[in-house]
């Protein structure tokens, strides 16, 4: 909160004694009426899309039933089946965000230092850079898989270059947010030796961006994980495919074991990455 | 003269990183060996990525009351699933707030948003695809769940944020609880709220399109289609489509965070 406007100053209050009580208001009419029309906006695209959206109304009443029937299908778990498909799958999903997050560095690094006001001075390249990282963000990771696919076939090549594409914008755009962030001192002294400009990457701006590189990186590997879960709905390998099958088949019990197999390493991700974040910065 | 002080390198050498970049590199090695991922292969894919940009160029917009329709409902789905999921993630974010609510409200509180967070929405989506049948109906409610995981969560942790001596000096009119969370609590967290808010309404847009996919209804059921069909033109259009959504709620929502934080 900024200072508060008030209606009547201090001056004209001394003046105006006794006569007019003075009124505070915390916002000036212009605000308070953008508020309201916010409000008003909003309330009307609500009852707009109520009005308007497709709903089966019998569906809505029968959801409890249907999903305690479907709960109740998925009891007891198919512990059985972890060892021969689910266990080899969820490897292969842990390998697709690992391997992606990797290859995503390699794009992601020289479009962050292209984007990076203090390194390239150039306001055209910075700006083409950011619309490199803004499209990547922009297409969600499954439409990217859907790409890979039907170019590379299904498989886990088309699941990694999908969890790179789409990490690109990410750590590109974080890491660009660094790199402006960093004292300049060091570097204008490596540049007053006459120092090269790989010298001066190497030397001058990665030692501090040190902590914020790999806070980052593990930041997205950790939503890797997770995102390379569903993945093979749309073909592109790891445990989604698995999933898939077993939806398909009706096996629930199957369905709720991998669910908590992903449910597990997603929490066991987790706990990694607080692990070496706290070892690394 | 003074003898020569040996040369000290400023920067020292780091073997735990160096060990650390081969492990790395070998992991890498040993990760696309195992994809079997090779130059053949690759050559294959670059000749059909070259047929599928010539198939998907230029876009394809014949199908524009298809691609309306399913615009409008994505719309839908994002602005209903905001809607009911931000009032419910301000009473699940308060009761979740460890400093105003005792350790036995709080605790299934959390254990709610927990659940909410850790699946991925479309596996939500899945699940609800499959218990309340195909269409928007899903869709909102996995929305909902994702919208009740990320405000709940940062909405609790703002409220453990701040000063207590306004609750304090409310409290000591004698003020009741709900006073108490409209006078003292919410006036200092409510900016932060409509970040909050407005952040999960630009997100929810964006998933409206992906929820499709698993037929929760949206332009997403379109393009998987489009896919399966190799209409490749009317997925570039139906691509462009969903751009322009995202930068318009891009805007939508820097604007009404601009109203907002004065």
């Amino acid at each position: 909160m900024t200072a508060l406007p008030v209606t009547s100053s201090p001056q004209t209050d001394a003046m105006t004694m006794n006569t007019a009580p003075a009124k505070y208001q915390r916002f000036t009419p212009l605000q308070r009426a953008a508020r309201y029309l916010v409000y008003v906006i909003m309330l009307a695209s609500l009852f707009a899309s109520l009005r308007t959206v497709e709903v089966i109304p019998e569906f809505l009443y029968d959801a409890p039933t249907q999903m305690a029937d479907m709960f109740e299908r998925m009891w007891p778990l198919d512990i059985a089946a972890y060892p021969g498909t689910i266990h080899q799958a969820l490897m292969e999903t842990l390998n697709i965000a690992t391997l992606g997050t990797l290859l995503c560095l390699i794009l992601a690094v020289p479009l962050a230092l292209l984007n990076a006001r203090n390194v390239m001075p150039s306001r055209i390249v910075n700006w083409l850079a950011q619309t490199c990282l803004v499209t990547s963000r922009s297409v969600n990771s499954l439409v990217w898989a859907l790409l890979f696919v039907a170019i590379f076939g299904p498989g886990t090549i088309a699941g990694v270059l999908a969890v790179a594409l789409r990490s690109v914008g990410f750590v590109g755009k974080l890491l660009a947010e660094a790199l402006e962030e960093i004292n300049m001192g060091s570097i204008e002294a490596l540049k007053a030796t006459g120092a090269s400009m790989p010298s001066i990457l190497v030397k001058g701006y990665w030692p501090q961006v040190v902590p914020a590189f790999f806070s980052i990186v593990l930041f997205r590997w950790d939503i890797n994980v997770r995102e390379s879960a569903v993945l093979g709905l749309v073909g592109a390998g790891g445990i989604g495919v698995v999933l898939n099958d077993a939806m398909n088949l009706f096996q629930w019990q199957l369905v709720a074991t991998i669910l908590v197999s992903i449910l597990v390493v997603v929490l066991l991700a987790e706990w990694v990455v607080v692990r070496v974040r706290k070892k690394l910065i | 003269m003074a003898s020569v002080t040996p040369h000290l390198n400023p920067f020292k050498t780091n073997w735990l990183m160096r060990v650390g970049t081969l492990v790395v590199a070998g992991y890498i090695l040993y990760a696309f060996s195992n994809m079997g991922l090779n130059f053949q292969r690759m050559a294959i894919g670059m000749e059909h990525a070259e047929r599928l940009l010539s198939r998907m160029f230029p876009p394809n917009f014949e199908r524009w009351e298809l691609l309306l329709h399913d615009l409008m409902e994505s719309l839908q789905i994002a602005i209903i699933a905001s809607a009911v999921g931000i009032i419910i993630s301000l009473f699940v974010g308060l009761f979740a707030a460890r400093n105003l609510m005792p350790n036995i409200i709080s605790a299934p509180a959390r254990v709610i948003i927990a659940i909410c967070r850790t699946f991925h929405p479309v596996i939500i989506a899945i699940l609800f695809v499959k218990s309340v049948g195909f269409g928007a109906l899903a869709g909102i409610l996995t929305l909902i769940v994702a919208s009740i995981g990320f405000i709940a969560k940062l909405f609790a942790e703002a409220i453990e944020e701040i000063s207590l001596k306004q609750v304090e000096a409310i409290r000591a009119t004698g003020a009741s609880f709900v006073s108490l969370i409209l006078f003292a609590v919410l006036p200092q967290v409510f900016s932060r709220f409509i970040g909050f808010s407005t952040y999960q309404l630009d997100s929810n847009l964006r998933n409206s399109t992906m929820v499709g996919l698993v037929g929760a209804g949206g332009l997403g059921g379109t393009l998987f289609s489009a896919f399966q069909r190799f209409d490749y033109d009317f997925v570039t259009a139906i691509l462009l489509t969903i751009i322009a959504l995202i930068l318009l709620g891009e805007a939508l929502s820097n604007l009404v965070r601009r109203v907002f934080s004065s």
